[in-house]
């Protein structure tokens, strides 16, 4: 990707993202119900996001909060690249690590082991660059002694730990969150935190999707707020905050 | 690009370790599959029906095991990304390399079958020519392209249409009557064989068979094969390639 000079790590101008109300689609429906498939495929009338824009600037904590359904998990998916917009502009510059699912296509029957190596390949990394930090990412997971056996004997805090451990191994310039922070206990939980802190020292981007707002205010130095699919509020988490009381009442 | 390569190879790796994992035994169950429908046709052909085809069992085997590397690949597409639904919605990476994966493990498959026959046809007096050194790659890339063009179609379109996985099933076994496994293309009367040649298929397994039984393979219908396997490739390639962008909100 190539990064841009203008300072922003990711900019959405005027998004929009419209989904078919036709999910998953038969072909007895697609026959039986032809002209309401055909305007519905060309034209799709579910607008998660309805004229997004936002910019987050490189190095900075970002905030996006909003009630279960106003868009935030897709503005996440736009900028990890996995759906595309239907109108508007998505630009996203950096080496990007999407923590919108902690251990992307681990599997139970291979080893920990194997599972970090494809783990890593499926985030980016090279193989070489897999085998030089093999050794922080285990340590850092802490599951040295079970390295070796099948990932279904470990137990889903240790499967997280790997995951988490991988993901944060790739060099990210820009970190997208989505609520990961949310599971694991409470020991877990902190060595996450401490993390997020060692890149925002670092200048590393984050992007935290949440609506738990004691961590964007703890976290972040600018929010928006959204509401079915538009901003309803932007700036200082304290300044959001009173909107999202408001919208969460 | 590299970057894809070493993804695409994790991810064959991946398949191939995970296929028969905790069976006991594991990859010669590749084998035994082709093996037994090869007995079974050898029984009803040879001993029921007394067909005179000499040498049947190897004239089979010799068909059998491509066709089940490319039978395999398809009826497995229509569920690649249905199977890999947790990936493609949460992380982005070119999603061509998950169908490309899955019949990278069928040919790697596919090539052990090959090793594991040498062996077998040195023993039973009908020796691999030299031929064999450039006509298994050039075949195999060929039947590799059309078996890519036809899964990324299954595969892509299965997100949008799931009735498409069970026609493929109905659709693989008459490929398979339509393709010469069973007999030999030379058998046919010249009106159905100028049917069966839209066939891609047709310009796979002959050939392949051929090979085995005389140690030869011809340029020209290596030729046709080519062509249509670049058809075919460019039609799956280009179906892909309109539906991909849909996949993850479809899954």
């Amino acid at each position: 990707m190539p990064s841009s000079s203008d300072g922003c790590a990711v900019a959405f101008r005027d998004v929009v993202k419209a989904y078919r109300r036709l999910s998953t689609t038969g072909l007895k429906h697609a026959l039986l119900h032809l002209p309401s498939f055909v305007r519905e495929w060309r034209a799709p009338t579910i607008r998660a996001l309805d004229g997004v824009s936002f910019e987050v600037r490189r190095g900075e904590a970002f905030g996006i909060v909003g009630r279960n359904g106003s868009g935030k998990s897709t503005a996440l998916a736009l900028m990890a690249g996995v759906l595309g917009p239907s109108s508007g502009e998505v630009r996203v510059s950096g080496r990007l690590a999407p923590l919108l699912e902690l251990g992307a296509g681990f599997h139970p029957e291979l080893s920990g082991r194997e599972n970090v190596g494809l783990n890593a390949a499926i985030l980016g990394l090279r193989r070489r660059e897999i085998r030089a930090r093999f050794d922080a990412i285990v340590d850092f997971a802490g599951v040295r002694d079970f390295i070796d056996e099948p990932l279904r004997t470990y137990s889903s805090g240790m499967q997280m730990r790997l995951g988490f451990a991988v993901a944060v191994h790739t060099d990210p310039e820009v970190l997208l969150i989505d609520e990961v922070l949310a599971v694991g206990d409470v020991e877990f939980q902190r060595k996450c935190l401490d993390k997020m802190a060692e890149f925002r020292k670092a200048g590393v981007t984050i992007v935290l999707v949440t609506h738990d707002f004691s961590t964007v205010l703890s976290m972040c130095d600018r929010a928006i707020l959204l509401e079915r699919g538009r901003v309803a509020a932007a700036g200082a988490p304290a300044e959001v905050a009173p909107e999202y009381q408001r919208a969460m009442a | 690009m590299t970057r894809h390569a070493e993804l695409l190879w994790a991810l064959v790796a991946k398949e191939f370790k995970v296929r028969y994992k905790n069976t006991a035994l594991g990859f010669l169950w590749s084998v035994a599959n082709p093996v037994a429908f090869a007995l079974v046709f050898y029984f009803v052909f040879v001993h029921v029906l007394r067909n005179p085809t000499p040498n049947y069992l190897v004239f089979l085997l010799a068909g059998l095991f491509p066709w089940h590397c490319t039978a395999s690949a398809l009826s497995g597409a229509p569920t690649v990304y249905l199977g890999n639904a947790g990936l493609v919605k949460k992380v982005y990476f070119p999603r061509i390399l998950l169908p490309m994966a899955a019949l990278g493990n069928n040919v790697v498959h596919f090539l052990l079958v090959i090793v594991v026959a040498v062996p077998v046809l040195l023993v039973a007096g009908q020796p691999p020519s030299l031929a064999w050194l450039w006509a298994v790659p050039a075949l195999l890339v060929v039947q590799c392209a059309v078996t890519l063009g036809l899964a990324l179609i299954l595969s892509s379109l299965n997100v949008y249409f799931r009735d498409l996985a069970e026609l493929t099933a109905i659709f693989v076994q008459l490929l398979f009557f339509m393709t010469p496994v069973l007999y030999s293309e030379t058998a046919l009367p010249e009106k159905v064989r100028a049917i069966l040649q839209f066939n891609p298929m047709y310009w796979i397994i002959p050939p392949w068979r051929e090979l085995v039984l005389s140690g030869r393979m011809s340029g020209a219908g290596l030729g046709v094969g080519a062509a249509v396997g670049a058809a075919v490739l460019l039609l799956g390639y280009g179906v892909h390639r309109r539906m991909e962008g849909g996949l993850a909100e479809q899954l």
